[in-house]
């Protein structure tokens, strides 16, 4: 029997990238194939271009044994190609079944959409596959976790046989992606084949029956589940070896630098989305914040950082209360933000790099003597920011929209850093960037640390928050649901704790049990 | 994307939002009827009477209402204690889900004791009232619909305005020319798609900011229209006297007392507003046109990546909506006047994009207060025969200041579709 698609020298260029060279995939009927690459490494666009949302520069596409040319979605449906993207693809105000049978609808008479014979399907295929959800279910009233099922349900209804998930995993808790990888493996028992992105090494040994590995664009290896180990796989992905644990020393924790009494938040739609968070974050440790994306952590942060006002409740950083402070008062007390989306709130992407490096001190000596900026001065003190923080970029006068993820990552941590500061508040600080750009953030943020620096590291990747914490604070539906000692937490505990089981439920784990830190 | 949450506490919070809402619009109620007793009920004496006609046109004598005549002073008394009692419940006990309903309630009591006041010893035609009031709500309804279609697949269309008046031009001139008024409005319904048209290939294809496409046709049409009528319609009057559709009552239904003369015994305008508003409405929640349309209002990469063509469904809509609005446009010549006039479109388009958000971009929703803004209109004409002591600008203001306070608090906030005036970008 021939492999149900092939991929041959598939190449696809963008302005200035050349996002895939030359790939060449094959995926066999019934299997997991697990592509797994870093950031960047040109795993969306290679399945974009199969799904028909790119033309490839060249390349052929085959399936079952047949040629095909795909130039739409419709020629990928229509091959039995179905895709679940990396940011959903579902309309919120619609309901379940809409969005299932938008594209197929089922009709009555000719012209009226079939509601209920579409439900009825999806009620099958639900059960066929241990897929349970209410179809008529509005997509907004849905956890993360059902929207990503209602994807999948689009292409089982689709009959597709290929299915490509891309970094499915991303939203989920880690007994969710175990939920999933028990869908994905009655699928394939049921004859299906999936095409499985990820970056997480331990899902890819979990469930994968075979492991492509991608670089900059092109295949650099194949591995087998049984045969791999994860830190084989992360130098193939990487390029080199790579640590996998980050080092550092026995915190010692001082005074307490921020306190957060009580605090209330709501977001732009007034949800109330922090509930009644109390903590204290001490000089020379790190906090870290985990939990699922969207429980209350961004509300948060933009409250700590004088970015969203507070329903209720007190702040004080270094004694000082900042309740209803500005940013700007904020800053000048010494505190440090990495905002969580780089591209929007922590960069003018118009701005040169030099410009930047100083967008929160540039009315203050020796940037600007009165009204008036001191041009010389501020291009120095870049120059060296640049050499210092190992930014990667043409010059100082590039402006920082072109600059790649993780050297506008390194122009935000350059700023933030290299000014005397009591308190860094790290938001998502290595969202995706690739690995090389996360081990050095991690070691500037332990270096600050060591520095008598404190730090709250915000992060929805238990791998980072187990790297970097001293202590883990939870984060469910806008409360503190738990803090434990770094040492004493283990992935599956917090994961139990992300999804909202109390703590009560859960025997915590051993003391010194092995954490490992993966990237 | 946004997970979470009803936590137990949010809930409480709204719950007391929610409870503090409602005593607000009890105390509402209460003032309105306080307001209502010390305008229209205070100084009225006891013994007079306002009397209102039921019927509307020629009705033969055999089946004529009686004319209704009512006690001025205890007809607003009456309504003044069911609105104190609507408020004090609310205030006491709150209606729950039925407030919105109980707030229409009450101030239609309030226009009503308004009318009764204003017609104390007098008469009025009320049949007339509200024919006229239908007649107005007409071309709102038609504009919203347009309006509807284009924003529901995620175009702006405030060029509504210049569409409707450079149809009613070209629905006069070429009616006139061919002596033929279906195929003046043939031109005209043509005339609007072709702009609109252009707009889709602004905003779809060169992703024009749409606001600024839109002016400039509005501009464009009060330009052209306005010179082309100065120069050729005012001069030459054989250009522009195209005559009028004549109402046709339908059967059975314009033999309805009070109801058939107000809503069943006009031109096919009436009757094409009728049918289109179910059509859109069925189009949009029960077809697969309307859900195509919705999903790409709403989120065009999503129907992009289930083989839904983005582009054409858009050009589709804005299409439609240029034909509605044509249909609309010729109201104004060919259901009403007969001739075309500088401006005569008087900012309606832009009323009913008004009329559009009021009623939630739903069609029924839109309908119903193009109907109000319809009834303000009518009100206007009726209160300068009755010699009210009011300027008759502040009652024509009067249902926006109301579409304001409404749409601040009582409807909730209005929420466009997510992708309303986005330019889709192909990847
Ligand atoms: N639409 C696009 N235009 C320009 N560059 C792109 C586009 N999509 C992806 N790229 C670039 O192509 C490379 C591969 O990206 P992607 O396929 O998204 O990586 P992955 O999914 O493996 O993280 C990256 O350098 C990215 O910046
Ligand atoms: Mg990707």
């Amino acid at each position: 029997m021939p492999p149900i698609l092939e991929l041959h020298g598939i190449t696809k260029h963008f302005p200035g990238v050349l996002a895939n060279d030359h790939i060449d995939l094959t995926l066999n009927q019934g299997e997991i194939l697990a592509l797994l690459g870093e950031n960047g490494a040109g795993k969306s666009t290679l399945m974009n271009v199969l799904y028909g949302l790119y033309q490839p520069d060249q390349g052929e596409i085959v399936v079952r044994g047949k040629r095909i040319t795909v130039h739409s979605p419709n020629d990928a449906i229509a091959a039995g190609v179905g895709m679940v993207h990396q940011h959903f693809m579902l309309v919120p105000v619609l309901t379940v079944t809409e969005n299932v049978m938008l594209g197929v609808e089922s009709l009555t008479a000719g012209v009226f959409l079939d509601r209920k014979a579409a439900a009825a399907r999806i009620r099958e295929i639900s059960k066929q596959y241990g897929l349970q959800v209410d179809p008529e279910a509005y997509i907004k009233d849905l956890p993360v976790g059902l929207q990503q099922r209602v994807e999948i349900i689009k292409l089982l209804y689709r009959h597709a046989d290929i299915l490509i998930l891309d970094e499915p995993t991303a939203v989920l808790t880690p007994q969710e992606a175990d939920e999933l990888f028990k869908v994905m493996r009655s699928l394939v028992a049921q004859g299906k084949s999936i095409i499985f992105i990820t970056h997480k090494l331990r899902e890819v040994l979990a469930v994968a029956d075979r492991i492509d590995v991608l670089r900059l664009g092109k295949v650099v290896g194949e591995a087998g589940p049984k045969t791999a180990t994860e830190s084989l796989l992360a130098s193939m992905m990487v390029g080199r070896q790579v640590e996998l644990r980050v080092h550092k020393t026995v915190a010692k924790p001082g005074e307490a630098v921020l306190r957060v009494n009580d605090l209330r938040v709501l977001d732009d739609r007034e949800n109330l989305m922090v509930d009644g968070v109390s903590f204290e974050v001490r000089a020379g440790e790190i906090l870290g914040v985990a939990g699922v994306q969207g429980n209350g952590q961004t509300e948060l942060v933009e409250a700590l950082t004088g970015l969203r006002p507070t329903l209720a409740g007190r702040m004080f950083i270094d004694g000082h209360e900042v309740t209803r402070a500005s940013p700007r008062r904020v800053v000048e007390l010494g505190v440090a933000h990495i905002p969580e989306d780089r591209q929007s709130d922590g960069l003018v992407l118009s701005y040169p790099v030099a410009d930047n490096l100083v967008l929160n001190t540039y009315y203050l000596p020796p940037f600007a003597r009165g009204v008036v900026m001191q041009q010389p001065e501020i291009e120095r003190a870049a120059a060296e920011r640049v050499e210092q923080f190992d930014v990667r970029t043409p010059g100082i006068q590039t402006t920082a929209g072109s600059l790649s993820g993780g050297n506008q990552q390194k122009v935000i941590v350059a700023r933030e850093l290299s000014r005397p500061i009591k308190l860094l508040i790290a938001a998502q600080p290595t969202r995706g960037l690739d690995v090389g750009s996360i081990e050095y953030i991690h070691s500037r943020i332990i270096e600050k640390r060591a520095a008598g620096c404190a730090v709250l590291a915000v992060s929805t990747e238990l791998d980072e928050i187990l790297a970097l914490s001293d202590r883990i604070a939870v984060m469910y539906r806008g409360r503190i649901v738990a803090t434990v000692e770094a040492r004493r937490a283990t992935k599956e505990y917090l994961g139990l704790l992300m999804a909202g089981v109390s703590p009560d439920q859960i025997a915590p784990p051993e003391e010194g049990e092995e954490v490992q830190a993966v990237f | 994307m946004a997970t979470v949450t009803t936590t137990v506490s949010t809930r409480m919070l709204t719950e007391q939002a929610h409870q503090t809402r409602q005593r607000v619009f009890g105390v509402v109620f209460i003032v309105i009827a306080l307001a209502s007793y010390w305008l229209f009920a205070r100084n009225v004496d006891g013994g007079l009477v306002s009397t209102f006609g039921l019927n509307q046109g020629n009705v033969p004598a055999a089946e004529r209402l009686p004319d209704w005549e009512i006690p001025s002073y205890g007809t607003v008394t009456a309504l003044v204690v069911v609105s104190a009692a609507v408020g004090a419940y609310q205030l006491a006990r709150g209606f729950g889900r039925a407030t919105s309903v109980m707030l229409g309630l009450v101030a239609l009591f309030f226009v009503f004791s308004f009318l009764t006041w204003a017609t104390r010893d007098q008469a009025i035609n009320l049949a007339g009232m509200l024919k006229t009031m239908v007649s107005r709500a007409v071309p709102l309804t038609l504009g919203a619909l347009s309006g509807i279609l284009c924003e529901r697949a995620g175009v702006v269309n405030i060029a509504i305005e210049g569409l409707m008046l450079s149809a009613a031009m070209m629905a006069a001139l070429v009616g006139s020319v061919t002596h033929n008024l279906w195929i003046g409005l043939l031109a005209a319904m043509l005339t609007s798609a072709l702009l609109a048209l252009f707009h889709g290939v602004l905003s779809i294809k060169y992703k024009v900011d749409q606001i600024i496409s839109g002016t400039v046709i509005n501009i464009f049409a009060a330009g052209i229209t306005s010179f082309i009528s100065s120069k050729f319609l005012q001069v030459f009057q054989e250009l522009n006297n195209a005559g009028t559709f004549q109402a046709y009552p339908i059967p059975v239904l314009s033999k309805i007392p009070f109801i058939g003369g107000i809503f069943f015994d006009s031109n096919i305008f009436t009757y094409g507003a009728y049918v289109l508003l179910i059509v859109v409405h069925v189009g949009l929640f029960y077809t697969r046109w309307g859900l195509r349309a919705r999903a790409v209002g709403e989120h065009p990469r999503a129907a992009d990546t289930l083989g839904i063509n983005v582009f054409r469904t858009r050009y589709v809509n804005v299409v439609l909506g240029g034909l509605v609005a044509g249909f609309g446009g010729g109201y104004f010549t060919l259901g009403s006047v007969g001739r075309f006039d500088e401006l005569m479109t008087a900012g309606r388009g832009f009323i009913s994009l008004a009329a559009m958000i009021f009623g939630k971009w739903t069609p029924f929703g839109a309908a119903g207060s193009a109907l109000i803004f319809g009834f303000a209109e009518s009100l206007q004409g009726k209160l300068a025969i009755l010699k009210v002591p009011i300027p008759s600008q502040f009652l024509l203001m009067a249902p926006y200041i109301a579409t304001m306070i409404a749409l601040a608090g009582v409807v909730g906030r209005a929420i466009p579709p997510a992708a309303d005036g986005q330019p889709y970008e192909k990847q």
